[in-house]
């Protein structure tokens, strides 16, 4: 490998020479004041632009930080016109062609988020203070996800938000400077609720079990209002604490409350073990209310899909994404294949849904600000903004103003009953058109927050 | 001079110098160079050294002098966080009320739980300590969602009322009397890039402030007192003598300075959340006091600083920097460095942190505090050897 | 009621788990007063003996199989277990199916060997160091521990089911009495269950009825005056050490099919079994088997609908103000010895 300038400041060096001694003020420790003021935080110079992944690298979510960091290398690689290119090929936009974001060769730092908002936080600063990040991407939790945004906010650049599900991350904690790819619980809610009454019936009872603390919340209503807006009865919702491993003591009363399915509502570890002990104590088998007992996820991923194990077999839950949808559903959801073509040779399995948002997210940034002509955050997220496109894996999507959020289609899927192979953790059920899941920008599950005006920094 | 020996003041110009100068003192290496992933020098990680370097300081002096072992002293720092956020919302983004709050509520706090908690000792203590720590914990993470704004916590938003500011109705930034904290300058000398944060220096500032105030503590017949706890207290206990209410006082003393770093950290970074509070979090203030030498004045400091500097600098070396690294070596060998180091790095470094524990705990039985005094002790036989003129080595 | 004896059963499962821990953390903890910050490190280890073996059992050579595709298109490979090469395919799909408790045998010598190890090789040197010390030391000997097991399983939590015999859940109402499908409880929640009483029986009686054990309690009592005696008290305490580390380890083996195992599940449970050692008292083995049998319960009563509807958030700290209330009455906790870890 070459030697070359791996941070802002060192390209900052030639400016700085000719300056040598001058004290200059910046806030934020944002703007470059020397050759080329351009007026917004680490504006790059020199041929390079660095921009910042900040993934889980240690505690529960690591495998899904280290899919996440995957993905965006093999981004980096196709924007430098490196590999087979990727989606490139088959994005709508053709703003970009492979020689870097307008002409300037993408570098990257990565960052341990620790699935903490202080480590998280932190992480970001670095990349912003010490190494000139002009983008801050990643994440797999919606506390981080609203935490870091709420930083890049103040400090002016742009955040392309990872897996983050929770309504409030483009709901009442949404930023101007933020954008999120990922679908949400209110998704979640609207695209499972059809599938769920044409499969078990309008006349359930459900039983909620929810993860005590922000997504769950929000899942939790989500689900709540889609399914009984068609008829289903909730009978009971409990909370369990995000640091439970065993949820004997929370699934053994379901089975006698009167309910015929259960929600879980759950992500990573939680949903893994709650999944587990509900199958041990015979959930699947059991039937109540003459019916067959039911149980639902909201939320899934590969990952946790792979950690159930058996247990997974049938059940339903929501997907943003899947490396089978081109294969399965055909040329709307073009730009799979490429992806998973690309993923697949270089790292020898298909990616996760995590992996995909994150490339997706790098991709539209650099496309936002190859359009824009200009790495100006508001000039981005001006580009962003009602920005329609297709051909990266979810069918036609648009990027909504009003809120920065994606609207696109759902994958409504279960676990596979049959894998046929070790990836082939689950089966797509049907696809809930993005109309379907598309709500006004201040509907009450997304209340009370407001997007602000865009910063850019010094 | 300050009431200090000459001793202790000399310890206390080092401080003085170590923190004004540290933008100059943790960016060694020049920016373009493939050593400048290894500068600390931004604003971020200087202001994590000091405020962390508080929290050990504060909490030296219940462990240190009266070994009292508290695991739950996050909850300090959580609680005071969150006092000062809401101080933020209400009031002003001006820090002082911030901290000054931050200050008083952790101490309440800690007067409760210590009020209750040291009607035991040893481990009885730690594990009350540590039982308040994790409900609070929990508490603020799911019940208390209202108020500590539950897994997403506390931000400064545009709508808070913020009753003494002005500018109301847009988006604040913390600040002393109109002087941000995100503010900067910056110096370029040659290849090197200094950065001057405003934030920093006020924190840096406190810490001074603290550091006096603990050597204070520590050279007074309080202090004398809380080792005397330490080293017998029944016998203290049969000399008719109460030791409580100066376990007490050491305590909610402690408690104030884990509150002052709570509130710090909002005045850096307008943002709580309640993980600050997990067990985690008290734990790691104890590895810090104890892996730089529990008891000594500068200590705790120094293993703040040391653990901080690995989790923020060791975590972000990525492969790809390997590479570039190594890129002069041939490509074998180049392979071979990489897989071995590759390990230890990035995403590996809780790995390093652990085995650097292990280390320095097996070597130095008095922490980072003892090594440096053997390197000082080397330096000086040498020196004896040849002018024998003995220079004292810092504590 | 048969609400409440569901969420009994529930606590004594738990409870089992919790007592498990805390007995082998007692016998380190409370007794040779070392702090083994690492105990919950051992248990993680013992589970991931459970999936080690587990990989073992299924080592595979790469048959191509032609009719098949792989997700990219390429012929698919499909993975033969030699075992089901060398004992038939149905033996051995036996044999990979009771991997969990096939794993109890395999992991008893392997924790011993690493308690001794870790005992000779780094504890020993730390009995008369200060507390702070050691746990320092054995903080950092659990990160290591954890980040070696995470380099090599990873981060995901890895499924490993208890027999096809076990896996189900049956009618235990209808047994004593209650409606049908009233209290449907799992196989092997009982299992675990009766087999922690097994252990816990085994290491009492161990220690009651055996000379070892009567040296090692006349150890525990006053380690110097044994030490007069001429007895080597050392060789006995390394010994113990061993047998603390393969008490944790089977409680993790056994506890893989209730949660899937990951890397960090020894740091989940160190907090807590420090407080049921503490609750149960210092220095006490029936002590720490009562509070992680309390706890257990406890909690898992605190988690039933109207409890929380009552006090809400109880569930989240139940254990901690148990844990609180015991030490405040009861100074010891539990069973506590007196001047033991009070200084």
């Amino acid at each position: 490998m070459s030697k070359s300038n791996f941070t802002r400041r060192g390209m900052l060096k030639t400016g700085a020479a000719t300056g040598a001694g001058l004290a200059m003020p910046t806030i934020f420790t944002g703007a470059v004041w020397s050759d080329g003021h351009t007026g917004f935080t680490n504006a790059p110079q020199g041929d390079t632009v660095t921009l910042g992944f900040n993934v889980p690298q240690s505690g529960p979510y690591a495998d899904e930080g280290a899919d996440q960091l995957r993905a965006y290398e093999l981004a980096v690689e196709h924007l430098n016109g490196g590999g087979d290119g990727g989606m490139m090929s088959t994005f709508s936009s053709k703003a970009l062609d492979g020689t870097g974001i307008l002409g300037k060769k993408v570098e990257y730092v990565t960052g341990d988020t620790q699935t903490k908002s202080d480590a998280a936080r932190g992480s970001a600063r670095s990349m912003i203070e010490k190494d000139g990040a002009i983008m801050i991407t990643g994440g797999s939790s919606s506390g981080v996800a609203v935490a870091v945004q709420a930083l890049c906010q103040e400090a002016g650049v742009i955040f392309m938000a990872g897996l983050t599900h929770a309504n409030d991350t483009t709901g009442k904690d949404k930023k101007a400077n933020g954008f999120r790819h990922f679908f949400n619980s209110y998704m979640s809610g609207a695209a499972l609720a059809p599938v769920l009454g044409k499969q078990y019936g309008m006349d359930r009872k459900a039983y909620h079990l929810t993860a005590d603390y922000n997504w769950g919340y929000t899942t939790e209503q989500a689900v709540r209002e889609s399914t009984e807006a068609m008829g289903w009865e909730t009978v009971n919702s409990v909370l369990t604490p995000l640091t439970q491993t065993d949820f004997s003591s929370y699934i053994a009363p379901v089975l006698n409350s009167g309910a015929d399915v259960l929600v879980l509502n759950h992500y990573g570890g939680n949903m893994v073990n709650s999944l587990t002990n509900a199958v041990q104590f015979g959930l699947r088998e059991a039937s109540a209310n003459g019916k067959n007992f039911e149980i639902v996820v909201p939320l899934y991923s590969e990952l946790m899909a792979r950690g159930a194990g058996a247990n997974i077999k049938g059940i339903f839950g929501s997907q943003n994404w899947d490396w089978k949808l081109e294969n399965q559903l055909g040329a709307r959801y073009t730009g799979t294949n490429a992806f998973v073509q690309s993923f697949g040779t270089k790292y020898g399995f298909p990616p996760s849904q995590a992996a995909h948002t994150g490339y997706v997210q790098a991709m539209l940034y650099a496309d936002a600000v190859s359009r824009a002509g200009s790495f100006n955050p508001c000039a981005v997220a001006e580009a962003l903004e009602d920005f329609e496109f297709d051909g990266l894996g979810n069918g036609p999507t648009l990027y909504r103003g009003a809120d920065h959020q994606c609207f696109k289609d759902v994958v409504v899927v279960k676990g596979a009953e049959n894998p046929e192979n070790e990836f082939d953790l689950v089966e797509i059920v049907e696809v809930t058109p993005a109309e379907q899941v598309t709500y006004a920008p201040d509907h009450p599950q997304f209340a009370g927050g407001s997007l602000g005006e865009c910063n850019p920094g010094a | 001079m300050l009431g200090l020996n000459s001793k202790d003041f000399r310890l206390l110009l080092i401080v003085l110098g170590l923190t004004m100068l540290a933008p100059f003192i943790l960016n060694p290496f020049p920016e373009s160079s493939e050593l400048a992933q290894f500068n600390a020098g931004y604003p971020d990680l200087m202001q994590r050294f000091v405020i962390f370097g508080i929290f050990a300081i504060g909490f030296n002096i219940l462990f240190g002098l009266t070994g009292y072992l508290s695991f739950g002293h996050a909850a300090f720092l959580g609680v005071g966080s969150y006092a000062a956020i809401w101080m933020m919302k209400l009031l002003t983004m001006n820090v002082i009320p911030a901290i000054i709050m931050a200050i008083v509520f952790a101490g309440l706090f800690a007067l409760l739980v210590g009020w209750i908690s040291l009607r035991r000792s040893g481990i009885y203590f730690s594990i009350l300590t540590l039982a308040f720590a994790q409900m609070s914990y929990a508490l603020a993470y799911s019940v208390l969602t209202p108020i500590t704004g539950g897994e997403t916590g506390l931000q400064a938003k545009t709508f808070d009322p913020r009753i003494l500011d002005g500018n109301a109705g847009e988006l604040g930034r913390a600040n002393l009397f109109g002087l941000e904290m995100s503010s900067s300058y910056e110096l370029n000398l040659g290849a090197w890039e200094f950065t001057f944060n405003t934030g920093y220096y006020v924190a840096a500032v406190v810490l001074l402030i603290g550091f006096y105030m603990s050597i204070r503590i520590f050279r007074s017949p309080f202090g004398m007192m809380l080792r005397a706890v330490k080293s017998n207290q029944q016998r203290m206990n049969y000399t008719g003598l109460n030791t409580r209410p100066y376990t007490l006082a050491a305590f909610v003393i402690s408690g104030m300075y884990a509150g002052l770093a709570g509130g710090l950290m909002v005045a850096m970074d307008t943002q709580v959340g309640p993980e600050r509070m997990f067990w985690t979090a008290s734990g790691e203030v104890v590895l810090m006091t104890i892996l730089g030498g529990a008891g000594t004045l500068i200590g705790p400091v120094l293993g703040a600083g040391l653990i901080k500097y690995m989790e923020n600098i060791i975590s972000k070396i990525n492969e790809s920097i390997l590479h570039q690294w190594f890129a002069f070596m041939p490509d074998g060998l180049e392979d071979l460095l990489i897989s071995l180091i590759y390990p230890f790095i990035g995403k590996g470094w809780h790995l390093t942190l652990g085995l650097v524990f292990m280390l320095v705990v097996i070597f130095l039985p008095g922490g980072l505090v003892q090594g440096g005094q053997k390197v000082a002790g080397l330096f000086r036989r040498k020196k004896a050897e040849k002018s024998a003129t003995a220079t004292k080595p810092a504590e | 009621m048969d609400a409440i004896i569901l969420q009994i059963l529930n606590g004594l499962d738990k409870g089992s788990a919790y007592a498990l821990i805390a007995l082998g953390l007692t016998l380190i903890f409370g007794t040779l007063g070392v702090v083994n910050f690492a105990h919950g490190a051992l248990f993680m280890l013992g589970a991931f003996c459970a999936v080690t073996l587990s990989r073992l059992l299924n080592t595979s050579y790469t048959v191509i199989d032609e009719s098949r595709t792989d997700f990219l298109g390429n012929p698919m490979k499909v993975d033969m277990p030699y075992v089901m090469d060398w004992f038939g395919p149905e033996a051995g799909a036996a044999i990979i199916d009771w991997s969990v408790p096939l794993s109890i045998v395999f992991a008893i010598p392997v924790m011993i060997a690493i308690g001794v190890i870790m005992e000779r090789g780094l504890i020993k040197h730390f009995y008369k160091r200060p507390h702070a010390d050691q746990i320092l030391v054995t903080f950092g000997l659990a990160i290591v521990l954890q980040e070696v097991i995470k380099f090599y399983f990873g981060a995901n939590p890895i499924p490993t089911p208890a027999p096809a015999a076990f896996a189900g859940s049956f009618d235990f109402g209808v047994l004593i009495g209650f409606d049908a499908g009233s209290i449907i409880y799992p196989y092997w929640r009982l299992v675990y269950f009766a087999f922690a009483m097994v252990v816990v029986a085994a290491v009492f009686a161990f220690l009651q009825f055996t000379t070892f054990g009567m040296v090692v309690r006349a150890g525990m009592a006053d380690r110097e005056t044994v030490g007069l005696l001429g007895i080597n008290i050392d060789k006995r305490f390394t010994i113990m050490f061993g047998i603390a580390a393969a008490v944790a380890g089977v409680a993790g083996v056994m506890y893989t099919p209730i949660i899937s195992p990951n890397y960090h599940m020894g740091m989940d449970f160190l907090v807590l079994s420090f407080v049921v050692v503490v609750v149960g008292g210092m220095g006490s083995l029936p002590g720490a088997v009562a509070a992680g049998f309390l706890l257990g319960i406890l909690e898992s009563l605190a988690s039933m609908g109207w409890v929380i509807d009552l006090i809400p958030g109880i569930n989240q700290i139940i254990i901690y103000l148990v844990a609180i209330v015991i030490l405040l009455t009861r100074p010891r906790g539990l069973l506590g010895r007196k001047g033991v870890m009070e200084d």
